[in-house]
């Protein structure tokens, strides 16, 4: 196994394409480590991006923020400008794993780690971002939501690799939120997670939304049934009961050590219809 | 055991005792220097690693280490075949651990040792593992208690079972038990309700933080060293000796800083390999267990299944209680079902009472002791019971359970007749604690449960000597898992008249001083205790003589008070007394070294009871808990280091918390464990629980000189129920099922809506 | 395989040691520079006992490879007292014996000593969270918390 730590992002997409082996990237680590320790991956070739320096940046673009695929989550969550832009994303970010396991996790590591139930997955697919790839053929951006294919297989292509997440600009009087269920109030993985984006017209009435579902599906969902039953409305209990059987319709779970099929599925519509209400409060609308 | 000096039990001017000085091995535990059992190494140290089944049962056909052995890098590999020239004289029980540390024609768990390596480094004994190619054929697994004792269960063992069995059970059946009086026929037709109902438990590891890790050397000569962690070294000794034929006195084990043990480092499981490996490499061998392992390999406790019957008075008084109970113990027998069996009914004076246990085995791995072994599943399914006959019949639950404690002079169901007991005194503390009156709010429910156990005492030797500069060295046997030394120095210091920092307390090795029973049973503060006052009167003896020499007068009138030698009387002469520093300083003059000795077999430990009151909040719509208020009642006899025993309290209760809501082991179909780190193990985390309020009560035990009560194990045998009982109220559903899962609890809810 | 060469800063100590691609910084910390206050309780992040500081930034010492220290500055346990100084963290730690076995002590140490640079004022609240992923399974936490409320409070009035 070799370590590479390339300070130029141009150097790590070249390694990546001339490795001949399995390579892994090395972000913030807390999958990658672990999964090296278990021997479930033996790569030839771990790929540190951390030296890049523009991996390290958040920066204003558009009314909204591009974020380093080497963002820390704890340094994400001590941004002040994105917690009130995407105060649900940060939620995302802040709750995967430890403190200690926040110091090092990245967003766009814990989106690539493709798991079903990896809590950046349906925050960033509500708040609609996008992923850039930069890749032997050029530089692409995808939306968040084609990054999972199923568990533990990601859309990135030979040589390809995250170079930053988009978070897009919104409109006046919107609001996200994240929630997720775990047995424990931390250190646990999502047995079920809900991200709701939403915003409001003048009237308070609900004008563009979209909802995200995590560990419910073997990749995590966007259930535009569940957005549409929001859109028009001003979330009463009607609509959010509405929402909550879009949710559960959309689900596909599994059961496994973490919860059942009927326990996911119930709860999925919970969790999304706590989410919606703060994401409305938040929005400046009525709770 | 009679005392050379009377017990005092109404000392009330305890000057040391009952303090909470600084424990003395602090300052090595928070600058990071004090050594655990991973933190040795020695020259020329080689790494064990050990491969282990992937299947839940299945036979050994062969197993092919040429090519590990042939890797560079690897000095040994060892098998079961290296054990089998001592096989044949080993005793059932000591068989039994062998084959749990390496399984010999069959392996009977997922995780269970089929060979080790020593390699020069962690990447050559890596490869070495995967090098070693074993045959299985893999058979049909059985992993439910219940499932276990079906007639057409999957057989672990041919012969394992004992007499006590009656014919027609499964083969898995290997022990029953029974105990109590009375009629319970009788009893059940004087009362007013009966409830009866079936619970089960799953199983929940220790946990400790830190994993198993040793170093052992031996040389061509046959002499051993071993450096491990273990609540026990001269169980280690005694056990490693036997499992390679060696003499006890050639293996020198010394006992590391311990990381965590709650009863599951009372046996061995790498050490012998460890010793092998070392043996035939003839180099030293550092063996650590990796988290997954330790989850897979070492001890968990039992799961269970009970069921639990008890008729009531519409004034609530118990009138019969019966119970069977079934624990599976893993691949061997020796599930703690006795124990659940004897203690379940413990805490109440009872006319007619009757358990059966029932020890089972399963594809599991070999269960250890966790704290108050056997006691907590059983409390649980009786406390339930009680608390919904209470609420049938609108009663208080505290009332009734003191209404029905046991006290002194009460036949427990068990056989023994209680003394001097504070169960009565536990439940009025809480009674009279603000805790029992708060209100509640919507979804809130408050629990209240009671527990027992049996606290043990057992062999204990210690020695205690004086320095020439007035300082005292004590030197126990017993390892440290939670302050015990700063407890020691406090009692050797009270005795001695000194001040608490002249006292050092270590843990010697197994050749330094005499045997030792592991730390288990709660009993090091009562027996390593109760030998390290009597040795500091041994000592105070022969201060006496040294002063009567000093003086010229008769031993016999020299008295010790307050830290001084005196004459006794007016007759004996008048002297200045002597403090110990100024004896000690001229003991080569007045015969030599001063040390005072105990070697004992500890009686009288004196039970212990608890009381314990939660209160806890339900998500009716996604059935998670959250843990509002705890406060724990217990009798400590008398608390040494009340910080220490408040410590005790606190940790038993969170480990009952964690078995309650969230720690299970979980199972493939495969039969392989599932959640082999604490990730997905779920022990508490500090956000998930609020400041745990604890009360010491104090009812002396007769059978201590101060007073001591074992504190370690009986906290956390009434979390269980009186969580479940909170729950229970919270979520107006009746929990029988631990851990209470949030997906377990949405489903309870549901069925009792849809009844 | 070839080793690989780091030059990094441990506890304000210009240290340097060869390491293997795949050996994390806690196995680098333990068996190469014999720096065992940091513990392994688990190898997979979820424990905490080897809790340390990279360049600032709390993490634990098992999910870092022990080359990407080449340049950074590692804090461990072994760097809290000054001399024979204790911190008051550690000095709280023992008067309200927030410790029995103490294995975990060291990575709760440094937790909350991160945690207090960051916030001298924190709420049982904030201070449980923070603490989340540190486990200690003697003490139920309860006088764990305490020690570090009266640290801060003691600091903040010092």
């Amino acid at each position: 196994m070799r370590y590479e730590a390339p300070r130029k992002l141009k150097r790590a997409v070249a390694l990546l394409s001339a490795e001949s082996g399995v390579a892994r990237v090395l972000a913030g680590g807390t999958d990658l480590l672990v999964q090296l320790r278990s021997e479930r991956i033996e790569p030839d070739l771990i790929l540190d991006i951390k030296r890049i320096e523009s991996m390290h940046a958040i920066a204003a673009e558009r009314g909204g923020y591009r974020i380093g695929a080497a963002v820390s989550c704890a340094a994400l969550g001590e941004h002040a400008g994105v917690k009130q832009l995407w105060p649900g994303v940060v939620e995302a970010a802040t709750l995967i794993g430890s403190t200690q396991v926040q110091g090092r996790a990245t967003m766009a590591g814990n989106l690539c780690n493709a798991s079903p139930a990896a809590d950046a997955a349906p925050a960033l697919i509500a708040a609609g971002a996008t992923v850039a790839i930069a890749g032997p053929g050029g530089r692409r951006e995808v939306p968040a939501e084609a990054i999972c294919l199923a568990p533990g297989r990601n859309a990135l292509e030979k040589g390809e690799i995250v170079e930053s997440l988009y978070l897009p600009a919104r409109p006046e009087r919107s609001g996200d939120a994240y929630l997720r269920l775990i047995p424990r109030s931390e250190m646990d993985i999502a047995v079920v997670s809900a991200g709701v984006s939403l915003s409001l017209d003048a009237a308070g009435r609900c004008s563009a939304a979209r909802v995200a579902l995590g560990a419910v599906a073997p990749r995590p969902l966007r259930v535009e049934a569940a957005a549409a039953a929001l859109i028009g409305s001003d979330l009463d209990e009607a609509v959010l009961a509405v929402l909550a059987a879009a949710c559960a319709a959309a689900c596909d779970p599994i059961d496994d050590k973490r919860g059942t099929v009927e326990y996911r599925t119930e709860v999925a519509g919970v969790l999304a219809k706590r989410a919606a209400v703060i994401a409305q409060t938040r929005a400046g609308g009525a709770a | 055991m009679p005392l050379d000096h009377p017990q005092d039990l109404t000392i009330k001017d305890f000057k040391i005792v009952g303090q909470r000085p600084l424990r003395p091995d602090g300052i090595d535990k928070v600058t990071g220097r004090a050594r655990f059992g991973a933190d040795m190494n020695a020259p020329g140290m080689l790494v064990g690693r050990v491969l282990r089944s992937p299947h839940a049962h299945a036979r050994i056909k062969s197993i092919d280490s040429a090519k590990a052995e042939a890797l560079p890098g690897v000095k040994a590999v060892v098998t079961g075949a290296d054990f089998g020239a001592v096989k044949d004289g080993l005793d059932d029980g000591m068989l039994d651990v062998l084959v749990n540390c390496m399984a010999q024609d069959k392996a009977l768990y997922d995780g269970h040792a089929v060979a080790a390596v020593a390699a020069i480094s962690q990447t050559v004994a890596r490869q070495a593992l995967k090098l070693i190619e074993v045959d299985y054929e893999v058979l049909p697994h059985v992993l439910d208690v219940d499932a276990a004792m079906q007639p057409d269960a999957p057989v672990l063992h041919e012969e394992a079972a004992d007499e006590s069995v009656p014919a027609g059970f499964s083969k898995n059946v290997v022990r029953r038990y029974e105990f109590g009086h009375g009629d319970v026929a009788k009893g059940f037709a004087e009362a007013d309700r009966i409830v009866e109902r079936r619970f089960k438990t799953e199983a929940a590891h220790q946990g400790y933080i830190e994993p198993h890790a040793c170093l052992a050397a031996m040389g061509p000569d046959g002499q051993a060293e071993l450096w491990v962690c273990t609540q026990g070294h001269y169980m280690v000794r005694n056990t490693c000796a036997a499992l390679l034929g060696m003499d006890a006195s050639q293996l020198r084990v010394t006992a590391s800083e311990i990381g965590g043990g709650f009863g599951g480092k009372t046996t061995v499981f790498i050490e012998p390999l460890a010793l092998a490996l070392s043996r035939k490499a003839g180099r030293p061998v550092k063996m650590t267990m990796s988290r997954e392992e330790v989850f897979r390999a070492t001890g968990p406790t039992s799961s269970s299944s009970i069921d639990v019957k008890i008729g009531m008075t519409r004034e609530g008084r118990i009138t019969a209680a019966s119970g069977e109970l079934r624990y599976q113990g893993g691949a061997f027998p020796g599930s703690p079902v006795e124990f659940g069996a004897m203690s379940a009914f413990a805490a109440y004076d009872v006319e007619n009472v009757k358990t059966v246990g029932w020890d089972v085995v399963a594809n599991r791995p070999k269960q250890a002791a966790y704290r108050a072994p056997g006691a907590p599943m059983a409390a649980y399914a009786v406390e339930s019971v009680i608390d919904e006959l209470c609420k049938q019949f609108d009663l208080d639950p505290l009332s009734v359970r003191l209404k029905n404690a046991a006290v002194e002079g009460t036949t427990s169901s068990f056989g023994v007749t209680y003394g001097k007991i504070g169960l009565s005194a536990t439940l009025e503390a809480a009674r009279a604690h603000p805790h029992y009156s708060a209100a509640l709010g919507p979804n809130q429910g408050r629990g209240l449960a009671c527990g027992f156990w049996f606290n043990f005492g057992g062999e204990t030797c210690v020695s205690l000597n004086v320095n020439a500069d007035g300082t005292v060295g004590l030197s126990v046997g017993t390892p440290d898992i939670g302050g015990s030394r700063a407890s020691m120095c406090q009692m050797a210091a009270e005795e001695l008249g000194i001040a608490y920092d002249k006292v050092r307390t270590v843990v010697a090795d197994t050749a330094s001083l005499g045997y030792n029973d592991v730390t288990d049973g709660s009993r090091v503060t009562f027996a390593s205790g109760l030998a390290t006052i009597q040795a500091a009167r041994d000592a105070i003896r022969k201060l006496c003589g040294r002063a009567a020499r000093m003086w010229g007068i008769d031993e016999d009138a020299v008295i010790w008070e307050e830290g001084y030698a005196k004459p006794a009387g007016g007759n004996a002469g008048s002297f200045e007394p002597l403090s110990l520093a100024e004896i000690a300083a001229v003991s080569a003059r007045t015969g030599g070294p001063i040390a005072g000795h105990t070697e004992v077999n500890a009686d009288g430990a004196g039970q212990s009871f608890a009381t314990h009151l939660v209160d806890s909040e339900v998500d009716p719509e996604t059935g998670k808990v959250k843990i509002l208020r705890y406060t724990v009642f217990q009798d400590a006899g008398k608390a040494i280091h009340p910080s220490y025993v408040e410590g005790q309290f606190q940790g038993g209760a969170v480990q009952g918390i964690g078995w309650a809501l969230n720690e299970e082991y979980i199972y493939g179909e495969d039969g392989r464990l599932q959640n082999p780190g604490f990730l997905d193990y779920r022990v508490p985390v500090a956000s998930d629980l609020p400041m745990i309020d604890t009360v010491i009560v104090e009812v002396p035990n007769p059978g201590h000189p101060y007073g001591v009560r074992g504190v370690g194990e009986t906290s956390i045998v009434p979390p269980l129920a009186a969580i479940a009982n909170s729950v229970s109220a919270a979520a107006a559903v009746r929990m029988t099922h631990l851990p209470m899962s949030p997906p377990r609890i949405r489903k309870a809810i549901e069925e009792a809506a849809g009844r | 395989m070839s080793q690989i060469h780091v030059s990094t800063k441990i506890n304000g100590d210009a240290t340097e040691y060869l390491c293997e691609p795949e050996e994390t910084l806690l196995d680098v910390l333990r068996d190469r520079l014999g720096m065992t206050g940091s513990k392994e309780g688990c190898g997979t992040g979820d424990c905490g006992a080897c809790s340390v500081t990279l360049d600032g930034r709390l993490v634990c010492a098992c999910l870092v490879l022990g080359a990407e220290a080449q340049d950074r500055e590692v804090g461990t346990v072994e760097g809290i007292a000054e001399g024979d100084s204790l911190h008051p963290l550690q000095k709280k730690f023992l008067e309200h014996a927030a410790l029995q076995c103490g294995v975990c002590t060291p990575g709760f140490l440094v937790a909350a000593k991160s945690l207090l640079e960051r916030n001298s004022d924190p709420s049982e609240e904030e201070v449980r969270y923070w603490l989340a992923g540190n486990l200690c399974r003697c003490t139920g936490y309860d006088k764990i918390v305490r020690a570090v409320l009266d640290t801060a409070k003691e600091m903040r009035s010092a």
